[in-house]
């Protein structure tokens, strides 16, 4: 099986991804999507190094995964936050901070 | 030890002074600081006394000794010393400078006392005396300018001293405007001098000179006019001369030691000291000797109607400074800085006397006011007399001689230069009227109300006011103290007056002709190279100039008397025949009107043009504006994108990242 064929899986989710977090307006869901976004990035890269038999992009898939619950972790937090003062779960709503 | 380190003592000595009341007026109780002025002054004059004594020790072909602190400047082409000359010519004038100011310092010490800002006044003075005594020690232009420029900023000081009277500080201003006008035309004189000779030294210059600058030379002539220029200036001549008598606003004693014996003298002493180039360039030099002659007749005629005590005496000064840069013109040197050293005397006298009887008018100058102090005020009648009789070239007083050897060698080169010396001989009678009217309005004639109760004892306390224009004063620091001071009682006063009383009366000994001579012989090593120095007068027309001279000063003398003590109806009678003339030089000649129409007018009003449409409409509406207009319009379009809605961001995100995944697959097929 050529890696072609996971590439264009990988561009299938992140499109999927891409087009939750614009049309979705619930924080939480933006949320999985950005995920599915950030995983099928992963996927390119670990085809890819399968492709050309290097390592290198194994090394970043991780460190992705890295960054990936790290933004997890502040994101859910903030929707947390979000929750417990009840306001509007919807970010057309807040949008506050404008210039 | 050298010659020249008495030269460096002479400066060191002021300007420790200076620092002293400067820095520590807070620790110096009561008249302290004007005891250290003096002190430092008089230390000064002892060091210049060692000056004159090691200087006529020095072997006769090596009089002017050139001492050198260190390099000033040393460019690519271009280098100027730390250094002062030592010769006869500066000799006299620090002993003239150091010796006057000594003694001025004296009166001062008793005059100010009870002026809040004392120590201030002392440590003015100081930095005066430095910086005048550093011009006439300079040994280059360089320094040279830096003790011009000191010497406008110290007179600056002096003359606003009393900062919160508004006339005096305007007047400050005017003084320090037009002197820097003379700065400016001294720095672009010495600039020609040193694009032709390469060099800022006077000797330098001086050797340079001949070689490279034919006869009038339109160089050096230009040269030399730029110089004339801040002559004129700090000499108060035509047509730079309307500061002084408006320098009068400053206190009485600043009036005698800058406005009349030191600053206004440095004129002539330039002229003096840049003989050489004059001499190479006579239109220059006689330029100046017709504005010398025009100043001293014209201020002579101001003087005769003035009603200003010290403004009388501050035309007069115009007027003797004038005879003095005719003498130099003419390359009487000698006899130009004789008439110097004895105008210094004299003049700084009289000025003393005024300021004495003006503290005993409680402030008041107006010559109307005064009258009959002959008796209240015996000391300040008898001194100021004397420097009456001097400056009236009264025969046998110092004036009588100094005065008639320039009109003398005038007479001696001929030309246009007898019509010159006549005009001396005019204003001569016209200087003698003059003084005499003085002395004769303020101490005879019926006593004034003022005179009367010092009679008896008693000195008037008049309200504190100015007395230009009568605003109500108090007597806190930056206006004149509470009490005013008489001669008659501040043995300080006298011990000043005295002095200078005997050396206006005796002076004249330094030059009696063909007898004495004293002062030319001691200048010649400074003068001799002069291509005039042999063409001098014949002792029979010096003699029969005397006469003449002396002849005038009675006549004028005896002309006051008759119209001011004999006849005193008689002065308002002719007053009115001449009602316009009179008008005209009450009004002196309308100087300072032509200048407010001609120069002051038009640039007030092309500062209203600046202020109004350059700078509101032009820089403030189209620079200012524009650039505030187009950084306003980017900013709000970058504004409008921050509308703060998420999902908008991502899709702007989204889109710049398809457009550049387009543009790598086009690029990359």
């Amino acid at each position: 099986m050529s890696a072609q064929w996971f590439v264009v899986l990988s561009a299938f989710i992140f499109s999927i991804g891409a087009a939750g977090v614009l049309t979705r307006r619930s924080p939480l869901v933006i949320l999985l999507c950005l995920e599915l976004m950030l995983n099928a990035g992963n996927l390119a890269l670990i085809s890819f190094s399968r492709m050309l038999g290097n390592s290198d992009g194994q090394l970043f898939a991780l460190m992705v995964m890295v960054v990936a619950a790290c933004e997890v972790v502040i994101g859910l937090g903030i929707i947390v936050g979000m929750f417990r003062r009840r306001l509007p779960i919807d970010v057309d709503e807040m949008s506050e901070l404008r210039g | 030890m050298k010659t020249t380190d008495f030269g460096w003592l002479v400066l060191a000595f002021p300007l420790v002074g200076m620092a002293i009341s400067a820095l520590g007026w807070r620790a110096l109780p009561g008249r302290l600081p004007g005891w250290i002025g003096s002190a430092a002054i008089l230390g000064s004059f002892v060091a210049s006394l060692g000056m004159l004594q090691s200087l006529s020790n020095e072997p006769e072909e090596s009089k002017q000794l050139v001492g050198t602190a260190f390099t000033y400047i040393d460019t690519a082409g271009f280098a100027a010393d730390l250094s002062i000359l030592v010769d006869p010519l500066s000799v006299v004038m620090c002993l003239v400078v150091s010796g006057v100011s000594f003694l001025i310092h004296l009166y001062s010490v008793a005059y100010m006392t009870s002026d809040e800002g004392f120590a201030r006044f002392f440590a003015y003075l100081n930095f005066f005396v430095f910086s005048m005594l550093l011009l006439v020690l300079a040994a280059n232009f360089v320094l040279l300018i830096v003790g011009w420029a000191f010497v406008g900023a110290a007179s600056y000081l002096l003359i606003s001293f009393w900062y919160r009277r508004a006339t005096a500080t305007s007047a400050g201003i005017k003084a320090f405007v037009i002197n820097v006008i003379g700065d400016v035309g001294l720095v672009i004189g010495a600039f020609l001098l040193f694009d032709a000779t390469g060099s800022l030294d006077y000797f330098g210059v001086f050797e340079a000179a001949p070689e490279v600058f034919g006869r009038n030379d339109p160089q050096l002539v230009a040269a030399c006019l730029m110089i004339l220029v801040g002559a004129f200036a700090k000499s108060a001549q035509l047509p730079l001369h309307t500061w002084l008598p408006d320098a009068m606003e400053g206190p009485t004693p600043v009036s005698a030691l800058i406005h009349a014996a030191t600053m206004v003298t440095a004129g002539v002493y330039l002229i003096a000291r840049c003989f050489p180039l004059f001499e190479l360039a006579p239109a220059a030099a006689d330029v100046s000797a017709i504005i010398g002659t025009a100043t001293l007749i014209f201020a002579a005629s101001i003087a005769m109607a003035a009603t200003d005590l010290k403004r009388v005496i501050a035309y007069s000064t115009m007027s003797q400074i004038g005879y003095m840069i005719l003498g130099v013109s003419v390359a009487a040197y000698g006899a130009g800085l004789f008439h110097l050293v004895t105008h210094a005397f004299f003049k700084a006298l009289l000025f003393m006397g005024a300021g004495s009887v003006i503290g005993a008018m409680s402030g008041i100058q107006s010559l109307d006011r005064m009258g009959g102090f002959r008796k209240a005020m015996p000391f300040t009648f008898v001194t100021f007399t004397a420097g009456a009789l001097a400056l009236a070239a009264f025969p046998l007083t110092s004036g009588f001689f100094s005065k008639d050897e320039i009109l003398a060698y005038a007479f001696n080169r001929g030309g246009f230069y007898v019509v010159l010396a006549l005009v001396g001989y005019v204003a001569a009678l016209m200087t003698a009227f003059y003084t005499f009217r003085l002395v004769f309005r303020v101490f005879f004639g019926p006593p004034v109300p003022e005179a009367r109760e010092l009679e008896r004892g008693h000195m008037t306390h008049g309200a504190h006011a100015n007395p230009a224009t009568g605003e109500e004063e108090d007597t806190g620091v930056g206006f004149p103290g509470a009490e005013h001071h008489i001669a008659e009682r501040e043995w300080a006063m006298k011990a000043a007056m005295g002095p200078l009383a005997v050396l206006a009366l005796i002076a004249g000994v330094l030059g009696i002709p063909g007898l004495t001579d004293t002062l030319e012989h001691f200048l010649e090593p400074t003068f001799e190279s002069s291509r005039f120095h042999e063409e001098v007068p014949s002792e029979g027309a010096e003699y029969a100039g005397l006469a003449a001279g002396g002849a005038f000063a009675l006549i004028g003398i005896a002309a006051a008397y008759y119209f001011i003590l004999r006849d005193p109806t008689l002065r308002l009678k002719t007053r009115e025949r001449f009602a316009g003339l009179h008008r005209v030089l009450i009004n002196k000649w309308y100087v300072d009107e032509a200048y407010d129409l001609a120069i002051v007018r038009p640039a007030a009003a092309a500062g209203r043009f600046g202020r109004t449409v350059v700078e509101s409409t032009f820089v403030q509406g189209v620079l200012v504006g524009g650039t505030v207009g187009i950084v306003r319009a980017g900013t709000a379009l970058a504004r409008s994108m921050q509308n703060g809605e998420l999902r908008a961001y991502a899709a702007l995100l989204l889109v710049g990242l398809a457009c550049l995944v387009l543009y790598f697959l086009i690029v990359a097929t």
